[in-house]
């Protein structure tokens, strides 16, 4: 009986101590999103003040929409354009901050503090960059002898811009999982693999490479989750333009829920993003996840 | 050879990173007139952080942000630590129900809610608040399973001990746990901040006030108000002013920053 009211005791301690986070997290997470699922089945724009119920009709209008589909294209070259190179770059200054002889802190404190900056910020700096004639990149381009490019007004460039500002802004920030992960693989391997003269490749190929697949996981999902949330410079570089060239899925759920007040599709349109999120997270889950090796 | 190579290029690499910071911050102590132009000369001037100062509420949003800041980082200190400490060291039911729930705000955070937690904020009639920014982060998910990390690498012989000696639960939470998970409070709590710090489209759409309006929000504002370049020097003087006490304390505080990151359990 009293092992009974033990356990009891310490259910009641665990639920009173996770019920304040639970409150939150239902509030702001797990309730809008059943209500979003609900009213993306309504209309409800400015031409009806009273959401009345349509079946899929967003849905439908959503997949005729031309622009709902160069938005998600464009936030899937957005992905691949992001994703691989500030993993790859992260890597590389991981490699060389955590060995460099002089100046590592240096090095650390340039590769990392874009993290810092507020990304409005940050759009403000670029956007005086990209600008043409007057802008830091046109002025470089002089110098080789090179005719202007409109960076942020020519829809064959406004993506590449783009890619590369987040690329300088985020880099730095998965540099410090690398140099965490580097921390804990075992010197005792690297002597090893000096006693039977292994190359520097070989080292990288066999040992550090295979041991921080972890970390690349774990960081891979951030940038990728990353690069659905970020759209903060498109509200001072953009505006998604020109002609939606820049525009992603976020910015464009913005667009349509506080610019044109369409509720009902900009539901639908988070409700896609949020499966699209899960589905990436329970192919992390799932699939990659046991073929790496834990240490 | 190749090493040589890769060494210059890394360091190449970081003069290219720091460009933009440079650059920005040149401009912002240049006479308007030479802003645009691409010369060097000795001409430097204030002029540009006074008019900037001047021209928009500043010192309240500097405000603004700091109680935001503080607020979002003192409740998720709070909420994280309980459900941190029932996660690693509880038995209870419901257990790896709760846990994966905790894991969907992690893949679904709300950032990208922004629509569906505006109508949440709408119909608890906090819009333009303070409170109304800071409520959806008060709990974080990333905080909790942090911490529940941390927590579980402390041995339950130490807790035993504590109780031993007649402290109560909380006391045991207080001297036994918290300190010794200091390291990952630093880096959380850096997180923290600099996440609210920099958080800009959610405070947009729920402000529309000066009293209540972050950093972000009125830097954005500022800027989106002039359409020529001609104000070039004067947009990158409030850039800068924004940019300026994140990264000096980041300056500051360089090696713990980044230490306490590399040995929190940040993997």
């Amino acid at each position: 009986m009293g092992e009974l009211r033990a356990k009891w005791k310490v259910n009641m301690y665990a639920w009173l101590l996770l019920l304040p986070s639970l409150i939150f997290l239902l509030l702001f997470t797990f309730y809008p999103v059943i209500q979003t699922f609900i009213l993306s089945f309504h209309q409800a724009d400015l031409g009806s003040p009273e959401p009345f119920f349509n079946g899929i009709d967003n849905y439908k209008q959503m997949l005729e929409d031309e622009v709902f589909w160069k938005v998600l294209t464009n936030n899937i070259w957005f992905a691949i354009g992001t994703v691989p190179t500030s993993v790859a770059l992260a890597l590389a200054m991981a490699l060389f901050a955590n060995k460099a002889l002089r100046g590592k802190s240096f090095i650390r404190t340039a590769y990392f503090y874009p993290t810092v900056v507020p990304m409005i910020a940050v759009a403000n700096i670029w956007l005086f960059i990209y600008t043409p004639e007057y802008g830091a990149l046109s002025h470089v381009m002089e110098w080789f002898g090179k005719g202007d490019m409109n960076w942020l007004g020519d829809q064959k460039n406004v993506m590449w811009a783009m890619i590369f500002m987040v690329i300088w802004k985020e880099a730095g920030y998965f540099m410090i999982f690398y140099l965490a992960g580097l921390q804990n693989i075992s010197q005792e391997l690297y002597e090893s693999a000096s006693m039977e003269g292994a190359s520097s490749w070989t080292v990288f190929r066999r040992i550090t490479f295979p041991l921080l697949m972890p970390t690349t996981m774990f960081v891979s999902i951030i940038a990728f989750t990353n690069s659905f949330k970020l759209v903060d410079h498109l509200v001072i570089m953009t505006k998604g333009g020109p002609d939606n060239a820049s525009n992603l899925l976020l910015y464009y759920i913005y667009e349509t829920a506080f610019s044109f007040w369409d509720q009902g599709m900009a539901s639908a349109l988070t409700i896609v993003m949020v499966v699209l999120l899960l589905l990436v997270a329970a192919f992390q889950f799932f699939g990659m996840d046991k073929k790496i090796h834990y240490n | 050879m190749l090493r040589k190579i890769t060494t210059v290029g890394m360091y190449g690499l970081a003069v290219l990173w720091l460009f933009p910071l440079l650059w920005a911050v040149w401009t912002s102590f240049r006479p308007r007139e030479l802003a645009t132009s691409w010369s060097f000369s000795a001409d430097f001037t204030l002029d540009n952080f006074a008019k900037v100062w001047d021209a928009a509420p500043f010192d309240q949003y500097y405000i603004n942000t700091f109680l935001i800041v503080t607020g979002i980082l003192v409740a998720q200190m709070i909420t994280a630590t309980l459900a941190a400490y029932a996660f690693a060291k509880l038995q209870f039911w419901g257990k790896d129900v709760l846990f994966v729930l905790f894991l969907v705000q992690l893949m679904v955070p709300a950032d990208i809610l922004i629509f569906p937690n505006y109508n949440v904020l709408r119909d608890l009639s906090l819009l333009d608040t303070k409170i109304g920014i800071m409520l959806p982060y008060f709990a974080s998910a990333f905080g909790v399973f942090l911490l529940r990390q941390t927590f579980k690498t402390i041995p339950n012989e130490l807790e035993e001990a504590a109780r031993m000696e007649g402290c109560s639960w909380f006391q045991i939470l207080w001297r036994v746990y918290v300190p010794l998970a200091k390291p990952t409070y630093i880096a959380f709590g850096l997180v923290s901040v600099s996440y609210h710090w920099n958080n800009f489209m959610w405070p947009l759409i729920i402000t529309n006030s000066v009293e209540n309006r972050p950093l972000t929000v009125g830097l954005a504002i500022f800027a989106q108000s002039f359409e020529t370049g001609a104000q070039w020097a004067e947009v990158s003087a409030a850039t800068v002013m924004v940019i300026f006490p994140l990264l000096l304390a980041f300056l500051l505080f360089q090696r713990q920053f980044i230490n306490s990151f590399i040995h929190s359990g940040v993997k």
